[in-house]
């Protein structure tokens, strides 16, 4: 069981979040002006990268924020995703 | 007799504690410190088990988790399914009976024991309570750090340890990302569950010895060297007579030198790197004695076997460590693992004698050749695996079911791996052994449960008015972790179907009250409330007045059904939204996440309210002469107080706010007053009624009253594919007002198909017949056709209706809005085959004229 650190709540068990899939999937400006095929492609494709990612989560249980994480799917690493603006 | 108790000796039995214990109706002597293997051995009995699938004589061949024959279940002092022989305790007046590897469920439940969970955060956990990992779980004591040390035998190591926290019988039953790990402690009778969350895991596991396939490899007396040498040292028990030791390296001098120590006499040592082998045991139910390879017949009672030791690797790798082939050791050693996962001693191959890859005895044929003791699996079966075309360990471990027994492939993992590349002709470890999943050590149901069992399994959640309803003989169901009264019966005894025709009766025809407390509220709040709800729902909610209420529908971004309710607007930048009772929850979520995090400029605060509110659906005719019986300050006039909007004032002199909204059609009333005040205006609504024939009605006449009118309950008629145009709803999608959840999906190609499952209504050509929910539609050529028949839609409710006087359902069916006035079929393997007829799905009152009374 992943132990995730809330950006708010420090770490805790994941069994207090929901997963929220690949981070960063932007609502299309325009839904209007995508095709068929565009739109299913935002809606249901998603990266299945070996390694680092980033993805969302919800502390469900918790403070119920979602917030960003990267994780390595292969070795199920994670690491806080570094706020914009700092470094 | 062969295996005997010797006058001296045995570490870990206390000799001056006798007991007895019952093993397959035969009571036998035993001390303090035995377990049921050893105590067994003591008395003699070296068989007494059977294999699971052939049923072969079986007899303890191991002397811990590695087991894969001595299994009993305990039925006394406490009950426990099957537990290794090698690993059960000994105590006074226990009882057990052996098992062919298979545990059997108790005809009565077992009795209860005091279980637990509990939750340890530790610095370090160490896994093994061996040299290693002691000295592991000292220095780290030393260094200040908080340790557990965990080992899954019953043996006093606590004199050993100094400082550290210890839990014996204590067996990690899964290891899991970060640090976690699953600890299934036994305490006796008693059982618990502890979760581990430690900075670092010391895994000292050690190593378990690996036996070889030769011809009867499984004949009782044929034990581990290792084991034999446990059985002298630990329990002061002499296995066997006359032994050979059959061995792939030098472990097993020491075996040797034991047993002659201890009075046996040593056959022979048949070392595979002198060109000596084991081609088959010989004797009946037990090992009488051998034939070599070199034809030689030695006779003995005791065949210590060797093949080499494999670190216990399993935990490691559960959670993503790597292994490598040591050709040295002829063993897989930890690789590559997580950061906070380290492991010790022989685990790691420290101490590990170098041994010959040497996995089976050459022989004419190999079905007795046993890989895997207790799925019955001989190397025959591995070569036939392989035959078949299966190349991969993890293929063969799914075709012969090698390694997925209790023993979770202690003794077979490494063996099968290794004969599978000696098959195929790949190198030495090229495959490692088939991975282990959790649980690594078997584990009882009710310890997974713990107290989390009965009335503890999940929140149960009642509305203010509970008590009476229990009060009134309300029959309750299920909602989510809601209980609402499913029907009142008027009398004991009166059936549903009866009930639910008088309650429906006096909602059309008089005036009855529902609980409808367990609906999601939800209070959207702030400036940009109007904006966010119009994204949330198909219809526009920004241009609804104060004290007006909407219906309104939510989709999920794919086009579908998501949920329902209403919205009453309260201010200009505040809203009332209701949802279903099962979906209240998850679309507070939605609405959180979109705010959070695709729309955080929208000022928005969302607030769950259900409970905070009590709401009595006040419903039927007469529902304005109870209310004013009641007393109320409101103007319950049509005009002053028309449908779909929300007016607050006092009803029987408690603060309520009223909302004119119908779920069946009729004229109703929601009244709607503090959750503390619920049951009082309840009992007030009640007695006002009392002169008029109030009935308090469930959720089945609900279902029913809202059938009739072809309102569709989200979740009962859709099933998460269906959008608003195939409920027949496209009047709630306002296409003018801007993007909103699931807008772009209303008008893929998919979605406008004409052929697409609608919503129809059904009457039956039967009026009595009664179709079943879930039952498939077809043509009605179709009728008694024999499967397999096309079917081109379902049922999605069916009642009996009182106004109706005849029974009807709602189904989704292919283009059934072009099909009304036909006939299809409906079938279930519940009931005869029902011709009906397809109708609009509104029955009763299709212009709406009785909403205002």
């Amino acid at each position: 069981m992943l132990l995730i650190p809330c950006p708010w709540c420090g770490q805790r068990d994941e069994n207090e979040f929901r997963y929220g899939g690949q981070a960063g999937i932007a609502y299309p400006a325009d839904p209007d002006a995508l095709t068929d095929e565009e739109w299913a492609d935002f809606l249901f494709m998603r990266d299945n990268p070996k390694g680092w990612w980033t993805e969302r989560w919800y502390h469900v249980q918790g403070c119920r924020r979602w917030f960003d994480l990267e994780r390595n799917t292969a070795t199920n690493e994670t690491r806080r995703t570094t706020p914009e603006g700092e470094s | 007799m062969t295996s005997s108790r010797l006058p001296n000796g045995g570490s870990e039995i206390d000799r001056s504690k006798p007991l007895s214990f019952v093993f397959d109706d035969v009571e036998y002597p035993a001390f303090e410190g035995d377990t049921l293997a050893s105590a067994l051995l003591a008395n003699a009995v070296n068989g007494g088990f059977r294999s699971p699938i052939l049923g072969r004589p079986r007899g303890v061949m191991t002397s811990g988790t590695s087991e894969p024959n001595a299994f009993v279940e305990v039925s006394a002092p406490w009950f426990d399914p099957i537990v290794p022989a090698t690993m059960a305790k000994a105590v006074d007046g226990l009882r057990s009976r052996s098992l062919p590897g298979v545990a059997r469920l108790p005809e009565s439940p077992p009795p209860e024991r005091a279980l637990g969970h509990h939750h340890a955060h530790l610095d370090v956990l160490v896994v093994g309570g061996g040299p290693a990992g002691i000295r592991a779980a000292r220095r780290a004591t030393e260094e200040g750090k908080r340790v557990l040390l965990v080992d899954e035998h019953h043996w006093a190591i606590r004199s050993q340890v100094g400082d550290v926290e210890v839990l014996t019988s204590a067996a990690v039953t899964g290891l899991y990302d970060d640090g976690f790990a699953v600890v299934h402690v036994r305490e006796g009778g008693a059982s618990r569950l502890c979760h581990v969350r430690a900075r670092e895991i010391v895994l000292a596991p050690g190593a378990h010895e690996r036996p070889i396939a030769f011809a009867g490899n499984d004949r009782p007396g044929v034990m581990l060297a290792g084991a034999a040498a446990d059985y002298l040292d630990r329990f002061g028990v002499r296995p066997g007579e006359r032994a050979v030791i059959f061995t792939t390296n030098d472990s097993s001098r020491a075996v040797a030198a034991a047993l002659a120590a201890a009075g046996a006499d040593i056959a022979a040592v048949l070392d595979v790197r002198d060109g000596a082998a084991v081609a088959e045991t010989l004797g009946e139910d037990r090992v009488a004695g051998v034939r070599a390879a070199d034809g030689r017949t030695l006779e003995c009672d005791l065949l210590c076997v060797s093949g080499g030791w494999n670190p216990v690797i399993q935990l490691w790798r559960s959670v993503g460590g790597t292994v490598r082939y040591d050709a040295t050791l002829a063993c897989f050693l930890p690789d590559e693992g997580p950061p906070w996962l380290s492991v010790v001693g022989s685990a790691a191959g420290d101490g590990i004698e170098p041994s010959a890859a040497f996995w089976f005895v050459e022989g004419a044929e190999y079905s007795a050749h046993f890989v895997d003791l207790q799925r019955d699996q001989t190397v025959a079966d591995v070569a036939g695996a392989v035959q078949r075309g299966l190349r991969n360990v993890e293929h063969v471990k799914r075709a012969t079911y090698i390694g997925t027994a209790v023993d979770q492939g202690r003794t077979s993992g490494a063996l099968a791996a290794g004969i599978v590349d000696h098959l195929l002709g790949t190198d030495r470890g090229a495959q490692g052994p088939s991975n282990p999943r959790p649980p690594w050590e078997p584990i009882p149901f009710r310890v997974l449960a713990g107290p989390y069992g009965g009335d503890l399994f999940d929140p149960v959640r009642t509305t203010p008015i509970h008590g009476w309803h229990i009060e009134h003989r309300a029959v309750f169901e299920n909602v989510g972790q809601w209980k609402r009264p499913w029907y009142f019966p008027a009398e004991p005894g009166e059936s549903l179907e009866d009930a639910v025709l008088r309650e429906c009766a006096a909602a059309r025809t008089g005036v009855a009250m529902m609980d409808a407390s367990t609906l999601g509220k939800i209070e959207v709040v702030g400036a940009d409330a109007a904006v966010f709800l119009d994204r949330m729902y198909t219809n526009a909610m920004s241009t609804l007045g104060v004290g007006r209420i909407r219906y309104g529908l939510m989709l999920g971004q794919d086009g579908m059904a998501f949920d329902d309710g209403v919205a009453m607007r309260l201010a200009e930048d505040g809203y009332l939204v209701t949802t279903t009772t099962g979906g209240a929850a998850r679309v507070l979520d939605r609405f959180e996440e979109w705010l959070q995090t695709e729309w955080p400029d929208l000022r928005v605060y969302c607030t769950s309210v259900t409970e905070q509110w009590a709401t009595i659906a006040v419903v039927g005719p007469l529902t304005r002469e109870v209310l004013r019986a009641a007393g109320t300050d409101v103007d319950i006039s049509n005009e002053a107080f028309p449908f779909m909007t929300w007016r607050d004032g006092h009803v029987a002199g408690l603060p309520a706010r009223l909302a004119r909204v119908s779920f069946s059609g009729e004229l109703a009333v929601e009244v709607n007053v503090a959750g503390t005040d619920g049951l009082r205006a309840w009992k007030a609504l009640f007695d006002a009624g009392a002169s008029f024939g109030i009935m308090p009605y469930g959720t089945e006449a609900m279902h029913v009253l809202r059938a009739e009118k072809g309102f569709v309950i989200v979740g009962q008629d859709t099933d998460g594919t269906q959008t608003p145009d195939d409920l027949g709803m496209s009047w709630i999608v306002n296409t003018k007002k801007g993007d909103f959840i699931g807008r772009r999906s209303l008008h893929r190609r998919d979605t406008t198909r004409a052929d697409r499952k609608h919503l129809v209504g059904l009457l039956p050509e039967e009026p009595g017949s009664l179709i079943a929910e879930g039952a498939q539609l077809v043509e009605a050529a179709e009728a008694d056709a024999a499967p397999p028949v096309a079917t081109i839609g379902h049922v999605t409710s069916s009642y009996r209706s009182a106004v109706l006087d005849r029974t009807f359902a709602l189904a989704l069916l292919t283009g059934g809005r072009s099909r009304v006035g036909e006939t299809v079929v409906a079938r279930s393997v519940t009931h005869d085959p029902i011709p009906a007829t397809v109708t609009e799905p509104v029955f009763h009152d299709p212009e709406g004229t009785r909403r205002d009374g």
